[in-house]
């Protein structure tokens, strides 16, 4: 068995006492959520927290999926199996359900949240590229208030994110359009295991015409996890073979894969341009109301 | 596979052979099971290993004062503390010797440098960051093929006058013979095909990490230790030779174990530092591995370069085998294998086939790597010899232009040619393989599948079927040709009858989930006809067992059962004696129905084996020399080894645009004799299968170009899950051993030992439109991409742009 090094534990009992909590113990203290990639970084050592505040009895406040206005709103302590279950998030954006589908295993989706998750920030998060493209904003909250950062803007390179020390991110936005479609694509070499590479496509159509684009990258080195240039090919196009080959190729040459044991990059560049269009020609034809 | 003919016990379990749940899940199922680290002792203190960041550095200096000082640390064991008590090396089962801790220098990533006692697995995990040791790196040696420049570091300039990183050549089989037969293949216009093939370097990855419970009684001078072992005896009497103590006092508990695979047949370093601990600090010092340790430094499998040539006729008579091989043995030489065999039974590589001509070189190196080699279900590198044997009939079948099916019915032994001797001087017991792989095709749909093939590659889709057939050699010994550091592979066991006709038995082998308390009973009731919930089995214990030389290498059932048999049938002979005396007439006069002594012709006038074993005990006057009781025991010495066998046939689909493959369907055919639970064989062969998928496409344990290993979690180190596995289709045949009381061969290892090659032939053969005969496994997604682009990745090392 991997043991931790020693850490003090704190239980937080609301937003305010987690962030209360923040600001008295400093920089070396982490909020706990599921906990499915924080605790094994723990007992590896590769994290070494002075503190945990466990914001589990948070779940109830932050668990919550929701329709707010125009929004679809994800709480930040939503397990990954609440996402998977949720009806209203497989109605708006069925590519939140092909992810989870491939993130992890039930034991992790159980337990995982989708806010640990997007703050862990791994370069191979599936639903960091998954929000990117549906073009979600994150709300984060500190003790002088609340502020909302698009999800693109999230990440500030691997494991790094924009949320502060004594901060926390509380919610998700995913704001509903009319005429979206969209999907997603995952190589991994086993179930269970980390992408490969993976893409997110989401299109919103407005008579025959990709009006927007969100395309999203996974663990292939894609800045904020998106491919602005593959957007930038589809809108104000119709959907072709053609325009779908050009999307995928420019999310192929904007990527900056590394090489590892998972592949070559060159392997992964490739993967990103085929899963690009794979995820396009699917979230078109869901766009199109047809079922894919 | 009917079950219609077996009469039942009351409690519905057959009497002898057939389906039964196994009796030790009644415990497992419920979370009931004792394993090591279930184990607690009062006054236990818990011990962790510092292990080397470095692959091959020197070592300077080792400052544990600081960890000393902390105040749950009890002690901290350094490889000076070990070389005072002569214990910093130890002799290793291939005659070379291990470091327990490092002394001169760490020679690799993950070596065992200091063991810290302390009062709970935290502090001793604490305790470890606060040593400070030393390190001057030195110059690596990753690559196998390397190992023997000139310009090498010499990694185990421990040795005297050791001045490269040689280890051994060996050869087997006639070098002269196969190159006439070459040439002679050529002259006739005949092909020869030489294909380059790594089996990577993979590892057993048991569920249950290494683990002991060292209790040196301060008083007693016992040592009693607790052991996830898969041979408690021999393990015993290792630590009387190294250690010297007197090895009555010592005693090896060997309690239910997590799986094994051949990982816990080696002693390691932290057993001996347990047991140093407990002498030391006078308590029980317990010490579990993590994950990490356990795949990063304990008993790795396979890692064998192989280069084979296959000379055959133009109509594709195969005439002739050579085989060189590279074999990286790791840091220090320590795979557990006979001691006459140093690279295995590798040369049963010649296969399933006829012909007379075959030899075969290996060449065993030192690397900054792990040691072992020996393990994960692998017969002895029986593994290694049919994935190249399978792999090369392949190309040869492409090379041919010819179905590989036709190729191998075509080449195969033929049943009346049993016993079999083989150009490298097996003898086969016995085989009818044409009807195993004739029941193959026929389970697969082959024809049928084929034409589904040829529509789909019209179409571009890529679909690939592949054939392996494997003829594993298991039940070592026979013990004038086999030992383990001049202890001879036989195998004692004992059976107690107790007066109400419930039995006892005792084996020297030891479970690890294969199903001993269940099979074992169920032989001893095959043979006198006690119901199996009427015998208890007891093993694992050296106190409490006969000495045998433990469960590995397929050996369980066609050792350690024949043993079993034996023993019931002198407990028969012995009831037959009472039988005799009871009904007062002739031991001639009587027949034997299962479970009961009758009178010929007059069935009615008996004793069942229950009466008989209280009469055994009982006042009955016994004839002049008869003692009472019925126990009885026995030493099993094989006449040879057991020669199962089998035909595997895979599916797989492949997405061109991914490279992931899909195992779409897996038929497997195996014949192991009678099988004594065919539930329980089963699901040996469900697991071997799944382990050879996952050697196949995901498995590897590669290494950087500074050593470090880059297998070392189960992030990095992938194992197949249901996900990736078929429903497996499986058939079987029953060719009984000759030799084996039962006729029963050993199964534990055919599926693992088979499967990859039929997994890996099946993607190359998806792959054919682009060229490419042979890609290394793992064919991950990655590899199988890279090799539609012709260019397949060496998978040993880390993957470099």
């Amino acid at each position: 068995m991997q043991v931790p090094a020693p850490f003090g534990y704190e239980r937080a009992t609301s937003v305010d006492h987690a962030i209360q909590l923040l600001e008295q113990l400093g920089p070396e203290a982490r909020l706990v959520a599921g906990g499915h990639s924080f605790i094994p970084m723990m007992k590896l050592r590769l994290a070494q927290p002075e503190h945990v505040i466990d914001i589990n009895p948070l779940a109830a406040e932050l668990g919550t999926i929701s329709i707010d206005g125009s929004d679809l709103v994800i709480g930040a302590m939503a397990r990954h199996n609440d996402l998977l279950g949720s009806a209203v998030v497989g109605e708006h954006f069925p590519v939140l359900h092909d992810a989870e589908r491939v993130i992890a295993d039930p034991v992790v989706r159980n337990r995982g949240t989708i806010g640990g998750s997007l703050c862990q920030a791994d370069p191979a998060e599936d639903l960091s590229a998954a929000l990117s493209a549906l073009h979600a904003t994150a709300v984060i909250r500190g003790s002088g208030g609340t502020r909302t950062v698009a999800v693109r803007e999230l990440h500030t390179g691997p494991y790094e994110t924009v949320v502060g020390d004594a901060e926390m991110l509380t919610h998700i936005r995913v704001p509903i359009r009319n005429g979206c479609g969209s999907a997603y694509e995952k190589v991994e070499r086993r179930v269970g295991d980390w992408a490969i590479a993976a893409a997110a496509a989401a299109v919103w159509m407005d008579g025959g015409i990709i009006s927007d684009a969100g395309i999203g990258l996974c663990a292939v080195g894609a800045e904020h996890f998106v491919s602005t240039d593959a957007e930038a090919v589809l809108r104000g196009q119709a959907p072709s073979d053609d325009v779908i080959a050009a999307a995928a190729a420019a999310a192929a040459a904007g990527c900056n894969p590394t090489t590892d044991q998972r592949g070559p990059a060159e392997y992964k560049r490739h993967l990103a341009g085929e899963l690009t269009a794979r995820a396009l020609r699917r979230a078109i034809a869901r766009a199109q109301g047809a079922a894919a | 596979m009917t079950d219609t003919a077996v009469p039942t016990s009351a409690a519905g379990n057959p009497i002898g052979f057939g389906r039964m749940l196994r009796k030790e899940d009644v415990r497992f199922v419920r979370g009931h099971g004792n394993y090591v680290d279930d184990v607690q002792l009062p006054g236990m203190l818990h011990g962790a290993i510092l292990r080397s960041p470095y692959a091959h550095a020197r070592i300077v200096s080792i400052d544990t004062s600081e960890a000393e000082a902390h105040p749950k640390v009890h002690a901290v064991i350094t490889g000076a503390t070990l070389e005072t008590l002569g214990l910093a090396w130890m002799p290793t089962l291939s005659y070379d010797t291990q470091a327990v801790l490092a002394t001169d220098k760490v020679r690799f990533h993950g070596q065992e440098v200091a063991f810290v006692v302390a009062e709970d697995r935290y502090s001793a995990r604490d305790a470890l960051n606060l040593i400070d040791v030393e390190y001057e790196p030195l110059p690596v040696v990753v690559d196998a093929k390397k190992a023997l420049d000139a310009d090498a570091a010499v990694i185990r300039d421990d040795k005297d006058g050791k001045t490269d990183n040689h280890i051994y050549d060996w050869e087997a089989g006639d070098a002269v013979k196969a190159d006439e037969a070459f040439a002679a293949a050529l002259a006739d216009g005949g092909v020869v095909v030489e294909q380059e093939m790594l089996y990577p370097r993979s590892h057993p990855a048991p569920m249950e990490t290494c683990g002991t419970v060292a209790h040196m009684d301060p008083i007693t001078g016992k040592l009693v230790l607790w052991s996830n072992t898969q041979a408690p005896h021999a393990h015993r009497t290792v630590y009387a030779m190294v250690a010297g103590l007197p090895e009555h006092k010592i005693q090896v508990i060997a309690p239910d174990i997590g799986g094994g695979f051949g990982n816990k047949v080696p002693i390691y370093p932290g057993y001996v530092c347990s047991i140093v601990g407990s002498i030391v600090t006078k308590r029980p010092v317990k010490w579990m591995e993590d994950r990490s340790e356990n795949l990063m430094s304990t008993g790795f499998a396979r890692d064998y370069h192989m280069k084979g040539r296959i000379a055959a006729t133009k109509d594709g008579k195969i005439l002739g085998l050579q085989v060189d091989v590279l074999a990286d043995h790791g840091a220090f030489h320590a795979t557990a294998q006979p001691t006459n065999y140093p690279a295995g039974f590798f040369h049963i590589f010649t296969g399933s086939y006829d012909y007379g001509a075959a030899h075969c070189k290996v060449t065993a190196v030192y690397t900054n790597k792990a040691p072992g080699g020996v393990a994960y279900a692998c017969s002895f590198r029986i593994t290694e010899a049919v994935y190249l044997v399978e792999r090369i009939v392949d190309c040869l079948a492409d090379e041919l232009g010819m179905d590989p099916a036709e190729l191998r019915m075509k080449n195969l032994i033929q049943p009346e040619q049993f016993p079999y001797t083989t150009p490298t001087g097996w003898e086969y017991d016995s085989g009818d393989y044409p009807r195993a792989l004739q029941l193959a095709l026929d389970m697969a749909g082959y024809e049928e599948l084929r034409r589904e093939q040829a529509e789909k590659r019209a179409k571009g889709e890529l679909m690939g079927i592949g054939i392996s057939f494997f003829t594993e050699g298991v039940g070592a010994g026979p013990r004038k040709h086999m030992d383990i550091l001049g202890l001879g592979m036989a195998d004692g066991c004992e059976l107690r009858i107790h007066p109400t006709g419930k039995a006892q038995i005792r084996l020297s082998v030891q479970t690890q989930g294969q199903g001993h308390e269940t099979t074992f009973a169920q032989i001893v009731s095959h043979q006198l006809g006690i119901p199996p919930e009427d015998v208890e089995v007891i093993h694992g214990d050296t106190d409490n067992t006969p000495f045998g030389l433990g469960t590995y290498g397929s050996r369980s059932t066609p050792v350690s059962g024949a043993a079993a048999a034996v023993v019931a049938e002198r407990v028969r002979e012995k009831a037959k004696i009472i039988a005799a005396t009871a009904l007062e007439c002739s031991v001639d006069d009587l027949e034997w129905e299962l479970g009961r002594w009758q009178v010929k012709g007059d069935p009615d006038n008996g004793k069942t084996i229950q009466e008989l074993a209280l009469l055994a005990h009982s006042s009955l006057e016994l004839p002049e020399g008869v003692e009472g009781h019925l126990d009885a025991s026995a030493v099993y010495n094989p006449p040879n080894l057991t020669y199962p066998f089998g035909a595997y046939i895979c599916v797989v689909d492949i997405d061109p645009g991914t490279g992931m493959v899909k195992v779409r369907r897996f038929i497997a055919v195996d014949d192991c004799g009678p099988r004594i639970n065919p539930m329980i064989v089963e699901g040996q062969v469900h697991g071997g299968l799944v382990d050879g998928i996952g050697m196949a496409l995901m498995e590897v344990i590669a290494f950087d170009e500074n050593g470090t290993c880059l297998g070392g979690s189960y992030m990095d180190y992938l194992l197949p899950t249901p996900m990736e596995v078929p429903m497996f289709e499986l058939g079987e045949t029953v060719t009984p051993s000759p030799h084996h009381p039962l006729g029963c061969k050993g199964v534990g290892e055919s599926a693992t030992v088979g499967s990859p090659a039929a997994v890996v032939n099946a993607v190359m053969d998806a792959l054919k439109p682009y060229g490419v005969r042979h890609a290394d496994m793992p064919l991950t997604p990655a590899q199988v991409w890279m090799t539609m682009q012709g260019r397949p990745l060496r998978t040993d090392l880390a993957f470099t742009d």
